[in-house]
């Protein structure tokens, strides 16, 4: 942004800011709110629904406040009659094109179109209903992680923009024109049929009930209420410092215990923990990528491809099987923390505990809605069984405790359940950005020379943060002789979250123009902790602050690496022998499917 | 020539930008009467332009249509002066003759009917186009007579 | 104002001893800050309908520091009632082509384009033809500047100039926020002079007759002259350019079949004037300015028909994206629909005035801004015929 000020005048009260700012910007500098709803802080501005219209001294038409830049002697009244009317009437216009259900709506309650209605005293509506007076809409169900129910669509298009300039997808788009345009994929197709990644960024924008997930609510309730049931419930590391937000706490806060309590309250059989998964994906992972290495470096063989790259997001997972399927083989096999889990709970688990598999209900809370699809995938079933049968997204976890009726604040800390419930600081990192990375560094650099990563406090600190495509590299050094193929090698590293930021940092290895041997891709912006199944609203400054709440649970814990996780050396001894072993591999490991790119 | 020949020959002569979308579109549908779903594909990979985004961009235009049509397709201007000059009569003979209704099109694939906005003929109204060629001072006899020529030169 | 008579003019069409590429030859011999002078000096204001001042926008154009420039000429002439860009573009297509050289040559721009509208592509072979004898001419007076034409598919919106680019760059025709205006990110986002047919066959004039001869027509708003499109319930319906300045019972008296009862001035989102207000009302900047569409009804017509044509026109042509425009234009629509079939009370009527107030004050763009011109102007004149 420019350094040159600008100096104008806001109801009358003067302000300077910097050249290119906007009048809606300008106006916060001074704490006058006015109201948005395209706009969002993630997405280039759109200018289209109006709602911040604001009178400009000396024009004739109301001027949109978020996509105005400020001039020099500007005189703006954000609250006068004119604009009063004007907003109201367009909010009234945008609740006669919304199938304004509230009560039934999945949103209530935490709905942007609904808070400006109650604001400005809509009552009756003037206009005509335009949602039942046209034969539209059904709700489309197809996805297993996202419905889309067009008939409360405003049009405000964060969606669309949000699938093509945050997530290189452009599965949504705008169709047709005047009376008939509309919010939709390729040819109108249901969206499990489209190139959608299931992130649910586009839910996480969407400032009405038009886009959520598919809530399996009442489904997990029915589980937890039938007794010849044993439901046992996983968490993701992101949910825990940002399960406080829709609870009423700010944003940052960690609740990991407070959540335990929760769900034990709520009646789950175990609680349990992905971030124990978390840790055996690292040993799975690290492993395979050192296996990688060492074929490719060693053995010069051919087939093996590197870079790897993480596959513990599924978003991205499906993003690259559209995208780069001549890729997939560089993709870990890895499953993800959630199947990996839910494979060893119908067997692992079951037999340490005497359980049939069958009645057993697998149930993980996540920031995600691609989970959803993911433990739909027919791939997903090693156990004999659907390995996970429910995903709930950290906002239906939410609703449940307040269906609960529980006072969330007062709850005891308690401690996860065991089998299964124990984990590292490197597990929990998982949620943010970079964090796979630095636990698989963190893991493997040990198994290579028997010492620790080089850095102060074990924090790697140069994968952190929120540049969307980040660079690393760790020379290795002091290798024990199994690995001294390694001695002296710099470990080349790159970490993209958010779909484009992978999409370019994948084409240039599609292009042959990285030599990277490992690649950390979250689909998510700021990796899971900003996912797609997070508390609404998302955004740069509660990413940050739930990442600074993640790296403080880390460095809080006194296990920091995945392979001192006791649980985790439990089961390798007592049920999967080591990594990458036989069992791993029919457990543990997956395939992926080229799908369309187009 | 299949559709994938047209997209490429077309692509080939506008270039693989965003810009020429547009004319790579309407190239198609000069071709084709209309943009069908492996069309779009194929324009989508060649520009390298999502699916999605091609169709909402196709959608938008009212010439650009992606639904079948037929080897011609009619639009009768319907706006203002051709409604004061009698476009409902031409609207209703050419709904007759054809056996088919307006946004429909013959069983015989040769004509699709469909209306317009103002075509910029309002002083010599009623006014129709099939495929770009333009039919201003209709009357309903005379624009049966323009479809039965096309029908006779149509194979 | 002194009434003045309404004065058939013929520059436009005019063609005696009319070789417009002598005229660019002589222009490209002149400098070209005093060109652009030119044009401010003649008030030559965009004869599309927004009227903005030609030079200027040159002038702004011209200032900016940018190796890449365009000269667009709008030729999606999509107003309902609008027909003399079609008749420009057939007759003297070199005029307008001198006038994007000139443009170009002045600006300092490479490229112009010509965006013609779909439902004109019958002309695409005449234009293509004058085009390529026209480019060669360009070049051999040593101007490098190179005109092409695109073709637009059938959106009224297009004719609004950010749509236009939008379309041209391959997208939906929606258009952009304002600023950046066109003259510093237009085409491409590079500066862009976007002229209208008319305006640039009359740049042509103005270089070949001077802007004096120009300047002395019409009034201080209104300069010079302007082709108009008349249609509707009128024995000469054609196209007429007329000197401006004239008040519509003048045009009336030329024009109607005497039993003129209102005139749409301006096509749809024009303004519809009733008989008790054609002598007190100017045709130009400082009454109700015009594209240069005069629809004419007389007493057989009902409003409400009219008004109903036009809503649906709107409803169908916004481009969607503002919530004012494309709720609005439905709301109003359905709105006058509910009155007349008595489901709503006429008082309702006034509600929908208050809407379409707001679609002026809020919407995104000239389309949804307008809707309320034939709206309020008609509804406010022939109340009985909207409810009954």
């Amino acid at each position: 942004m420019s350094e040159y000020l600008v100096n104008l005048k806001i109801n009358d009260l003067s302000v300077s800011v910097p050249e290119g700012t906007t009048i809606l910007d300008a106006a916060k500098k001074l704490n006058f709110r006015i109201p948005t709803l395209c706009h969002h802080p993630d997405l280039t501005v759109a200018g289209n629904c109006r709602v911040c219209v604001v009178e400009q001294k000396g024009s004739r038409a109301l001027v949109a406040s978020c996509a105005t830049p400020v001039s020099e002697g500007m005189e703006i009244f954000t609250n006068s009659r004119k604009v009063r009317d004007a907003r109201k009437n367009v909010i009234e216009l945008l609740l006669s094109e919304h199938n304004a259900d509230c009560t039934k709506c999945f949103k209530n309650g935490n709905c942007e179109l609904q808070d400006l209605a109650s604001e400005y005293r809509v009552g009756d509506h003037v206009f005509i209903d335009l949602v039942k007076t046209s034969a539209r809409h059904e709700i489309d169900i197809s996805s297993p992680a996202i419905q889309k129910d067009d008939s409360k669509c405003i049009r405000c298009q964060r969606c669309v923009r949000t699938c093509h300039e945050i997530q290189h997808v452009s599965a949504l788009a705008v169709v047709n024109k005047g009376e008939h345009q509309a919010i939709s994929t390729f040819l109108n197709k249901p969206m499990n049929d489209v190139v959608c990644t299931n992130c649910g960024q586009c839910i996480n924008r969407c400032p009405t009930g038009a886009l959520a997930e598919r809530s399996y609510l009442d489904q997990v309730w029915d589980m937890i209420n039938d007794e010849t049931k044993h439901v046992i419930v996983q968490t993701a590391p992101a949910v825990r410092v940002a399960l406080a937000e829709p609870l009423g706490f700010d944003p940052g806060n960690r609740v990991t215990h407070k959540m335990v309590s929760a769900l034990k309250h709520i009646g789950f059989d175990s609680v349990l923990d992905t971030d124990f998964t978390a840790d055996l994906t690292i040993m799975e992972e690290g492993t395979e990528l050192l296996t990688r290495l060492k074929k490719a470096l060693v053995d010069g063989d051919k087939s093996v491809k590197l870079p790897m790259t993480t596959s513990c997001s599924p978003g991205w997972v499906k993003f690259i099987e559209h995208t780069y399927p001549s890729l997939l083989d560089n993709v870990s096999t890895c499953k993800s923390p959630q199947q990996m889990f839910g494979a060893l709970a119908k067997t692992y688990y079951a037999q340490k505990k005497g359980l049939k598999a069958q009645d057993i209900v697998s149930v993980s809370i996540m920031p995600c809605t691609a989970k959803k699809y993911e433990a739909d995938r027919p791939e997903m079933r090693d156990s004999g069984y659907k390995d996970v049968d429910y995903v709930l997204t950290t906002r239906e976890l939410a609703m449940m405790i307040k269906q609960a009726g529980i006072d969330f604040e007062s709850l005891p800390d308690m401690e996860y359940d065991r089998i299964m419930g124990d984990s590292t600081g490197a597990a929990v990192i998982f949620g943010a950005t970079g964090g796979v990375m630095e636990a698989a560094l963190r893991t493997a650099y040990e198994i290579v020379t028997g010492s620790e990563v080089p850095f102060k406090n074990l924090d790697i600190l140069p994968v952190r943060g929120f540049e969307g495509v980040r660079e690393a590299s760790v020379t290795i050094d002091g290798c024990t002789p199994e690995w001294s193929f390694l001695e002296g090698v710099e470990l080349k590293c790159a970490i993209a979250h958010g779909l484009e930021n992978a999409y370019q940092l994948m084409k240039a290895v599609y292009e042959g123009k990285a030599n990277y041997h490992f690649i950390e891709i979250m689909a998510c912006p700021g990796g899971c902790l900003g996912g797609g199944g997070q508390p609404i609203p998302t955004n740069e400054e509660i990413r940050s602050k739930r990442a600074q709440a993640i790296y403080a649970e880390d460095s809080g814990l006194p296990l920091r690496k995945s392979h001192d996780n006791p649980e985790v050396q439990q089961l390798y001894k007592e049920f999967l022998g080591a990594p990458l072993g036989h069992k791993s591999h029919t457990l543990l490991h997956t395939h992926y499917k080229g799908r369309k790119r187009y | 020539m299949t559709v994938k020949e047209l997209v490429n020959e077309l692509v080939e002569k506008h270039g693989t930008t965003h810009n020429s979308l547009m004319p790579v579109l309407q190239g198609v549908v000069q071709q084709e009467r209309y943009l069908s779903e492996e069309a779009m594909l194929t324009i989508a990979e060649a520009l390298d332009i999502s699916a999605a985004e091609v169709y909402g961009t196709a959608s938008f235009y009212t010439f650009l249509d992606t639904v079948p049509r037929g080897k011609n397709v009619i639009r009768v201007c319907k706006t203002i002066s051709c409604h004061m000059q009698g476009k409902d009569e031409i609207i209703q003979a050419l709904e007759d003759a054809l056996k088919i209704k307006v946004g429909e099109t013959t069983d015989n694939k040769r004509f699709t009917l469909l209306t317009a906005n103002c075509l910029g003929w309002c002083h010599k109204g009623p006014v129709m186009l099939v495929n770009d060629e333009v039919y201003p001072e209709l009357t309903p006899q005379k624009a049966v007579e323009i479809i039965q020529e096309y029908e006779r030169n149509t194979k | 104002m002194k009434d003045k008579k309404l004065k058939k003019v013929d520059l436009i069409f005019e063609c005696n001893d009319c070789k417009p590429v002598e005229v660019l030859e002589k222009t490209l011999k002149r400098d070209q800050d005093e060109i652009i002078l030119d044009i401010i000096d003649s008030g030559l204001k965009g004869r599309g309908g927004a009227g903005f001042p030609t030079g200027l926008k040159w002038k702004f154009t011209k200032n900016e520091d940018s190796a890449i420039k365009y000269v667009i000429c709008n030729a999606d002439e999509g107003e309902p009632g609008t027909f003399k860009d079609r008749e420009i573009l057939s007759r003297v297509p070199e005029k307008i082509f001198v006038g994007m050289a000139i443009c170009g040559y002045a600006i300092g721009a490479k490229e112009g384009f010509l965006y013609l509208r779909g439902e004109y592509n019958f002309l695409l072979k005449d234009l293509n033809a004058t085009l390529d004898k026209f480019n060669a001419q360009v070049k051999d007076l040593g101007l490098d500047f190179t005109i092409s034409i695109k073709s637009g598919s059938g959106a009224y919106i297009c004719g609004e100039e950010s749509a236009l680019f939008e379309s041209m760059e391959g997208k939906r025709g929606e258009p952009r926020n304002k600023p950046p205006y066109p003259t510093v990110a237009g085409y491409n986002s590079k500066p862009t002079v976007i002229n209208n047919v008319e305006t640039l066959a009359y740049v042509t004039m103005i270089c070949r007759l001077g802007a004096q001869q120009f300047k002395d027509m019409g009034t201080n708003d209104s300069r010079g002259s302007k082709v108009f499109s008349v249609s509707g319930d009128t024995p000469i319906a054609g196209i007429y350019e007329l000197e401006l300045g004239m008040t519509v019972q003048e045009f009336v008296n030329e024009f109607g079949d005497g039993d003129t009862k209102a005139v749409q001035v301006g096509g749809a989102s024009g303004s519809c004037v009733p008989r008790k207000n054609f002598a007190d009302t100017i045709i130009g900047f400082e009454g109700i300015p015009t594209g240069g569409s005069m629809m004419i009804f007389n007493s057989s017509r009902s409003m409400y028909n009219v008004l109903h044509d036009y809503l649906e026109f709107f409803a169908e042509e916004s481009c969607g994206q503002c919530s004012p425009c494309r709720i609005g234009c439905q709301q109003l629509l359905k709105g006058i629909e509910a009155v007349k079939r008595k489901e709503r009370n006429p008082q309702y009527l006034e509600d929908l005035k208050k809407l379409a107030a707001t679609m002026k004050l809020a919407s995104k763009c000239g389309l949804g801004q307008s809707v309320a011109n034939p709206f309020t102007s008609i509804v406010d004149n022939f109340k009985e015929e909207i409810i009954y």
